[in-house]
């Protein structure tokens, strides 16, 4: 890591006010203090600091800074002279970059992640993890894109993102859902305060043979505040009283948990207009469908679709066999989340209540459908129960 | 890590002389003896004796700084390290403008590993003294290790760090440093006066009441402390020790020989050194002494300081001001 940077990055961090609550705030804080040139404030900063919070490893490296800041000139962030473990160094320096960057570059007011298109009405909050910026954004759903109320510094995998297989140690990329609330009983102190699975693999990461599983948002064991950026085995982790704060705002089996490379921010209208073009689709989808032509229909699916267990052909042979067999079918669509999965172009998914009615079969289901646009148009790639 | 060996050394030099206290003290001369005989004693290893000696002093004077201290010395080096404690507190107690017994406090503080108040100690030290080169010493080494202990909980290495504890530096008489002369005008007021009034204080009259006095004479004292304060800066120690009389009242009495190499060693060992002169004031006392007030801002790689200083000159029969003493506060 550059010194340079790190500290200018650190230093220009003063967007915060030192009286703010969280000790990233007070961190910040102190980085004020030191950009001004008062040390003896800084120190005392910093003291307040690590009373209140005595695991909070980062303000301690501060805290030695500020110190042998008084006997020599400082020559690095983090200006241990004795040999210790590097990596160790290397990631409370990173986490300090991570936490003052991200006091910096606050999103702007009108600005929300275009990953979020639509959450419906049971959706009360989703969750987006910035892996670049170690970031954990807190969206509430009311009105409009769902926009940021608070935004966490988070732990990812020792080895970066997107996971591919099982030990790679690894955080995946894509489109998740909190499956569990883990009872703080059963689990050990490795944890912390609470622990929230998702459905890695999900459909996508399956269809890409990628494996493994265990992947949580959880805690931080006791003696420590938080942990480097990069030293999960591919888990999200966040400070304890971090975990506090978001626990209330997960729903199981509701609470889309998106991983990104980097957030996208883009215009609430950008947005809209997205959701509106891809809802549009979904609706003439629905209408195809009970229009029985099943040509029709099936135009709105890729060549590259594919259930879980049939290719295109195989499932276009099946459909065309049942629609045509069918008297009258009604579809009914409700409660329709659209979730923008990351790095992947214009691949969405859309998940909703499927009420299907017909003279022969009739079933109420949870239906999770992969939209992708390919010339132009969305289209299916996949479809299954949700 | 600071080097301690340095100021070891300037500890052990002042050992050889009693240091401007015993100068200063109008006590019986046979009391002095004594508390010299303890320091010899002391000094060779003798402990008990040593501590015989000052208890004998002290059943005469039992008030007495000089041989409290001492006494608190021994005690320390014998490892009574809670006697030792309460004597120096009780100094800073009934003594609280001496540096020297808050600086042995903050030493057995921070052998005990109990940093925050060892830093406490020194700074007070510092504050009532902010010259006092031992204190800030020690503080230095003492801010190093506070850091290695900071850096270790950061980096969760904190498992009772066996590494080299580092002493600091005991100081084994009150009066050392730069600043004995000031020191010792307090606690013995009732029995001395302060050497800096003792030459004819009734000559002495500010610039403004003194017609006589050649009108540029203040003019060149300030230039010759500027020059001083810039050969200090630029560690040309020839050029700096130059600017000091050839009577120069060392502190503590210490030979000039011994002076000088301990100034030479101090200011060449230095990376950087800025001293910064402001605010002074010239008091000429006839054509051929003055005494100037200021403050003075030092800065070196490794220390800083602030405080009044206050330099008397003379000037030679060349002409030339030079210092012939010199005092923090």
């Amino acid at each position: 890591m550059r010194l340079a940077p790190l500290l200018a990055a650190l230093l220009a961090a003063s967007a915060v006010s030192a009286t703010g609550a969280t000790p990233e705030d007070r961190l910040s804080g102190v980085f004020q203090s030191i950009g001004a040139n008062r040390l003896d404030e800084a120190l005392k900063r910093i003291d307040a600091l690590i009373q209140d919070h005595p695991n909070f490893h980062l303000a301690h490296l501060v805290r030695g800074d500020l110190l042998l800041a008084r006997t020599r000139p400082l020559e690095t962030f983090g200006n241990v002279t004795k040999t210790v473990p590097a990596e160790r160094l290397e990631g409370l320096r990173e986490e300090a970059l991570a936490r003052m960057r991200a006091q910096r570059q606050r999103p702007a007011e009108d600005r929300v992640p275009r990953h979020v298109l639509q959450l419906h009405a049971g959706q009360h909050h989703a969750l987006i993890v910035d892996s670049k910026r170690s970031r954990l954004y807190v969206l509430a759903n009311g009105g409009g894109p769902p926009r940021v109320i608070a935004d966490y510094y988070v732990t990812l995998g020792k080895n970066g993102i997107a996971k591919v297989r099982e030990g790679d140690q690894k955080t995946p990329v894509g489109v998740y859902h909190v499956t569990a609330d883990l009872p703080r009983r059963k689990l050990t102190d490795f944890y912390g305060s609470g622990a929230f699975p998702i459905n890695y693999p999900n459909e996508w990461d399956r269809r890409l043979g990628r494996n493994g599983h265990g992947i949580w948002l959880h805690g931080v064991p006791s003696d420590v505040y938080s942990r480097p950026p990069r030293a999960s085995d591919g888990c999200i982790v966040l400070a304890n009283a971090d975990l506090d704060a978001v626990a209330p705002f997960i729903q199981v089996g509701l609470t889309p948990v998106i991983i990104a490379d980097e957030v996208e921010w883009a215009s609430a209208e950008a947005v809209e207009a997205e959701r509106r073009s891809l809802a549009e689709a979904l609706e003439r989808w629905r209408t195809d469908w009970q229009s029985r032509d099943t040509e029709r229909y099936l135009a709105h699916y890729s060549p590259r679709f594919r259930t879980a267990r049939q290719d295109y052909e195989a499932w276009a042979r099946h459909k065309r066999k049942a629609n045509g067999a069918r008297g009258w079918l009604e579809v009914g669509v409700s409660r329709v989340s659209m979730l923008r999965y990351p790095r992947e172009r214009d691949f969405v998914v859309v998940t909703f209540d499927q009420d299907y009615r017909s003279d022969g079969l009739s079933s109420v289901m949870r239906k999770r459908q992969y939209w992708v646009r390919e010339d132009g148009h969305w289209k299916i790639i996949y479809e299954g129960a949700a | 890590m600071l080097d301690l060996t340095a100021s070891r050394a300037t500890l052990r030099r002042g050992f050889v002389s009693l240091g401007a206290w015993a100068l200063l003290a109008a006590g019986p001369l046979a009391w002095g003896d004594e508390i010299q005989e303890a320091q010899k004693l002391l000094r060779a290893g003798q402990h008990q004796q040593a501590l015989e000696r000052v208890n004998r002093s002290l059943a005469a004077k039992p008030r007495d700084p000089q041989a409290r201290f001492l006494k608190g010395v021994i005690l320390t080096e014998q490892g009574n390290t809670k006697e030792a404690v309460e004597i120096f507190s009780r100094l800073t107690q009934d003594f609280p403008d001496l540096p020297e017994p808050y600086n042995n406090l903050a030493v057995i503080y921070a052998s005990q590993g109990q940093y925050e108040r060892a830093r406490a100690a020194l700074e007070q030290s510092i504050r009532t003294h902010p010259s006092y080169a031992t204190a800030y010493e020690n503080l230095g080494d003492l801010y190093a290790k506070l850091a290695s202990q900071a850096y270790d909980k950061a980096l969760q290495l904190d498992k009772t760090n066996k590494a080299a504890q580092k002493k600091l530096s005991l100081v084994r008489e009150i009066g050392r440093g730069p600043a004995p002369v000031a020191v010792a005008a307090k606690p013995v007021s009732e029995t001395t006066k302060p050497i800096a009034e003792a030459p004819k204080p009734e000559a002495r009259t500010p610039v403004a009441e003194k017609p006589a006095a050649p009108s540029d004479a203040s003019g060149e004292v300030l230039k010759t402390v500027n020059a001083w304060a810039q050969a200090w800066s630029n560690r040309d120690v020839d050029a700096y020790l130059a600017h000091y009389a050839k009577d120069f009242k060392t502190p503590g009495g210490e030979p000039r020989p011994a002076w000088e190499k301990g100034r030479r060693s101090r200011i060449a060992g230095a990376k950087t050194i800025s001293v910064v002169v402001s605010e002074p004031k010239v008091i000429l006392d006839g054509d051929k002494r003055a005494t100037v007030s200021f403050r003075q801002a030092y800065r070196s790689d490794t220390f800083r300081a602030t405080g009044t200083k206050t330099l008397v000159l003379v000037r030679s029969a060349d002409g030339r001001w030079q210092i012939q003493e010199e005092k923090a506060g």
